[in-house]
């Protein structure tokens, strides 16, 4: 089966200021949301106790247990939710208690004793300092990756596509934390796993083209950037789009399959696949050209580099020769 | 003319191949044999805790066991002091005869770890900084073998208790399963088992129910509760005549003549001297037997006590008691823990996961072998061989290194899947590209690797980056992930990249002859 045709290239370029007016729209729309709704915290990082109760052979009398929960001093601000089934609920709430005699799973199995028939089956009970901890730890991760990512590239490819692709990072982190907030996502850990894979994701697709612009820079009958740009990207898209749908395929029954427990480190995943997909066409390649890098200085530099090289070989293969 | 030929990349993938399924069979099957993939508590079910040390309170412990030795010494020698007084930061003393100075010094200098501060008689003791870490330190080492240690003896299946940072300890507890268990687990972990023995200020005991605890510190004392009645309250001496520290053995016995569980304890052979020599010159006095800051009893002393046994009497359940003679004897925490996070697992929510998540992955897992067949044809297939190659050597990894298996690490696994399969498309596009110029088949294989291994590398290694910041930052779960995430990556790199091209180099001779359609999905032009 083959989807495109190997030989067309097509002017991605050309349409790069309608593309950009549709990431500006959604950067910006995010960092509003972002400071307007913001995010969701859930209890790994804000702190407090989670319990999940799941009832046999019926649904959860939600409205009794609300009832029970607003008559206690210390539960009434507890936000109880419906979770995956109407059999199943989460009771969550912001308080926790130091003392390890506290044991909120016992004390919600005795409030809802006459309710019907359930399990408990789980209790999540975070204390402040390490929810704060735990956040401050998952935004070093993000940008400890950031940073040794930008002297990866820096070292590898050139500064201006280090810059590119960080740029491209942040604007993917950006937007998915944007739609985190616009579906009200909780932001746990899981959470935290899946925006780092987006940003791995999104960076491999960035990689292999700028890995293919590099090539091209050297081969392509182009002499402007975007040109070779478009060429390059025209080359890697069947593999883009290919990659693409395998790794949507598998989050996407992760979502359909998965569970409740992973739902929404699966709906991160889809939405960042696509968005990092986009972004590494339509914003990391042309940022290079705002960097003002430049084919022709490329080419000379790469020139040079291979002249270094001969020399050193040249110097070398008549050192050795001396010595024969 | 090619010929089929065995490279050392086959022999590396077929190694591999036969690696990946000795090591991860034992993970699915039933037997008992070899090494597993251990399920985290998410899955499993259990109770995941993490604990803090109190480490300032091992400090004031460690200045008040020095005061408490201080006190023996300068009883012994016959040394007048006027007043000798612990706080949190040190030992203040004042000699009442300028006599006493020189042997006082002597005392003094033999403790280790402390700063001596003098003002005329008035001497000021303090732990010097190295110390205070050391105690610190020695608090939480303490405590992960204190808590090791009880868990043992409470006869849960594989407990793990682990140091985490400075001053953190995580336990795990598999297979608990109901809150009443739960709740022993806890009590017991968090007992901090502190057995003193105190001399009760006979003085002013009288009126110890009316005084608050400044007043009680104005003379010294400490005020504590009776244990069976909270209100009544007993004034003893603040420096404790021993403490836990000197227990040998603890064990619940019976009282002959109410028949209620007690416990009788032993002490080392400096407790007994201690002991001894206290109840010898304190005859007709009262003794306070501290536990955890509560009075359980206070026997009058009738005689001196050698030997070095005590009991605790106290009115326990046989349960209560059975747990704090193992809190006992696997010793005090030195320093009292905090519970800072708390997760619990029902058997039937792991299991459910589990389920679910099997479901996902060979669901997932069908649909992109399916895909890459489609696409590539059998260029597909020897990816998709390497991709199966790929999974088992997974498992086989994660099981030789104990690695946990989360519930995250199973989206891991899946996405490991998606994105393997990422070398073999990069490979095989730049294989058809080279076939759409029309150059020869062995040709295009050779060169297509070629050109495809720095867009590889470079993707890949930025991935195990992201990984790594994963692992060094994240916790629990988040770790797995990056776990599975790194193994996957860097397996994938055996599989797809020398793997897949040790087969084609093996079958190039077919490749040669058959269609180019069937093996890369792609029409060439003849002629």
């Amino acid at each position: 089966m083959q989807i495109f045709d190997k030989g067309k290239i097509y002017n991605f370029m050309g349409i790069r200021w309608v593309m950009f007016a549709i990431s500006a729209t959604l950067f910006f729309g995010s960092i509003a949301l972002l400071f307007t709704k913001g995010l969701n915290y859930g209890i790994d990082f804000a702190g407090g106790t989670l319990i999940q109760v799941k009832y046999h052979d019926k649904d959860a009398p939600i409205d009794l247990i609300r009832d029970k929960f607003a008559s206690n001093e210390i539960l009434k601000n507890a936000s109880i939710t419906e979770f995956g089934s109407a059999s199943e609920i989460t009771i969550r709430y912001t308080t926790t208690s130091d003392s390890l005699g506290n044991n909120p799973g016992a004390f919600v199995a005795d409030m809802l004793k006459d309710s019907g028939e359930f399990e408990i089956r789980r209790v999540d009970v975070v204390g402040p300092k390490i929810g704060s901890e735990l956040r401050e730890k998952g935004i070093m991760a993000v940008i400890v990756s950031l940073v040794l990512i930008l002297i990866y590239i820096g070292v590898r490819f050139e500064w201006r596509f280090a810059l590119a692709a960080i740029f491209s990072e942040i604007h993917d982190v950006v937007i998915v934390l944007g739609a985190i907030s616009l579906l009200s996502i909780d932001v746990n850990l899981d959470t935290l796993a899946a925006i780092l894979t987006v940003l791995g994701y999104s960076l491999n697709d960035t990689i292999i083209i700028f890995d293919r612009i590099r090539e091209r820079v050297k081969e392509s009958k182009f002499i402007e950037l975007f040109g070779v740009i478009n060429e390059s990207v025209s080359l890697t898209l069947s593999r883009t789009l290919m990659t693409s749908v395998t790794t949507l395929l598998a989050v996407i029954t992760l979502f359909f399959y998965g569970g409740d427990m992973i739902h929404g480190f699966s709906i991160i995943m889809i939405i960042g696949i696509l968005i990092g997909t986009i972004s590494s066409v339509f914003i990391a390649a042309p940022m290079l050209s705002w960097f003002r890098f430049s084919v022709e200085e490329y080419r000379a530099l790469m020139v040079a580099k291979e002249l270094r090289k001969k020399e050193k070989e040249k110097i070398r293969a008549m050192y050795e020769k001396g010595r024969l | 003319m090619m010929r089929s030929r065995i490279t050392y990349r086959l022999i590396v993938f077929i190694l591999a191949f036969a690696f990946g399924i000795l090591f991860s069979m034992p993970s699915f099957t039933d037997s008992q044999n070899g090494k597993k993939v251990s399920l985290g508590l998410d899955l499993q079910g259990g109770l995941y805790m993490l604990l803090s040390v109190q480490t300032e309170s091992a400090i004031i412990s460690k200045i008040k066991t020095i005061a408490s030795a201080i006190k023996y010494d300068t009883d012994k020698n016959d040394i007048l002091v006027d007043r000798l007084k612990a706080d949190e930061n040190g030992i203040n003393i004042s000699l009442l005869d300028g006599d006493d100075a020189k042997r006082l010094d002597e005392i003094l200098t033999k403790i280790s770890g402390v700063e001596v501060q003098k003002d005329g008689l008035n001497y000021r003791v303090l732990l010097t900084p190295q110390e205070k870490i050391d105690t610190s330190k020695y608090a939480v080492d303490q405590a992960v073998e204190t808590i090791r240690n009880r868990l043992d003896q409470f006869g849960l299946a594989e407990p793990t208790v682990i140091k985490q940072g400075e001053d953190k300890i995580l336990v795990e507890l598999p297979g608990i399963k109901s809150a009443a268990d739960e709740q022993r687990a806890m009590d017991l972990i968090a007992k901090s088992a502190h057995l003193q023995l105190m001399a009760v200020d006979e003085k002013r005991q009288d009126i110890a129910q009316t005084m608050n605890e400044d007043e009680a510190a104005a003379y010294g004392d400490l005020l504590l509760s009776d244990a069976k009645n909270p209100r009544y309250k007993y004034l003893v001496n603040e420096i404790p005549i021993l403490d836990g520290s000197m227990l040998v053995d603890a064990r619940v016995a019976f009282d002959n003549q109410t028949n209620m569980p007690i416990i009788n304890f032993t002490l080392n052979a400096q407790g007994a001297a201690k002991f001894g020599d206290f109840t010898g010159a304190n005859v007709g006095k009262r003794l306070a037997i501290v536990l955890d800051n509560r009075v359980y009893s206070a026997p009058s002393i009738n005689e001196r006590i050698g030997g070095g046994s005590g009991q605790i009497s106290g009115g326990f359940s046989i349960e209560e008691a059975r747990d704090i003679a193992i809190a006992l004897r696997s010793g005090a925490l030195i320093a009292p823990v905090n519970l800072e996070e708390k997760r619990s697992i029902g058997p039937s929510l792991g299991q459910q996961s589990i389920d679910q998540s099997m479901v996902a992955l060979s669901l997932g897992a069908v649909l992109v072998l399916l895909f890459m067949v489609l696409v590539y044809g059998l260029a597909g297939v020897l990816a998709n061989i390497a991709l199966v190659v790929n999974i088992l050597l997974l498992i086989a990894v994660m099981a030789l290194f104990g690695a946990t298996l989360t519930l995250p690490g199973m989206a891991g696994i899946l996405l490991t899947i998606g994105m393997a399969v990422d070398a073999n498309v990069i490979i095989n596009e730049r294989i058809r590209e080279l076939l759409k110029e029309g150059h020869n088949i062995h040709t295009c294989i050779q060169k297509g690797y070629q050109n495809a291994m720095s867009a590889i590398v470079d993707s890949n290694l930025t991935t195990l980056i992201t990984s790594a910041a994963l692992y060094a930052y994240g916790t629990g779960p988040v770790k797995g992930f990056a776990v599975t995430m790194s193994i996957g990556i860097i397996a994938s790199m055996l599989t797809a990249i020398l793997g897949t091209h040790g087969m084609f180099e093996f079958l190039s001779r077919k490749i040669e002859r058959g269609s180019s359609v069937l093996w890369f999905g792609y029409r060439i032009k003849r002629g």
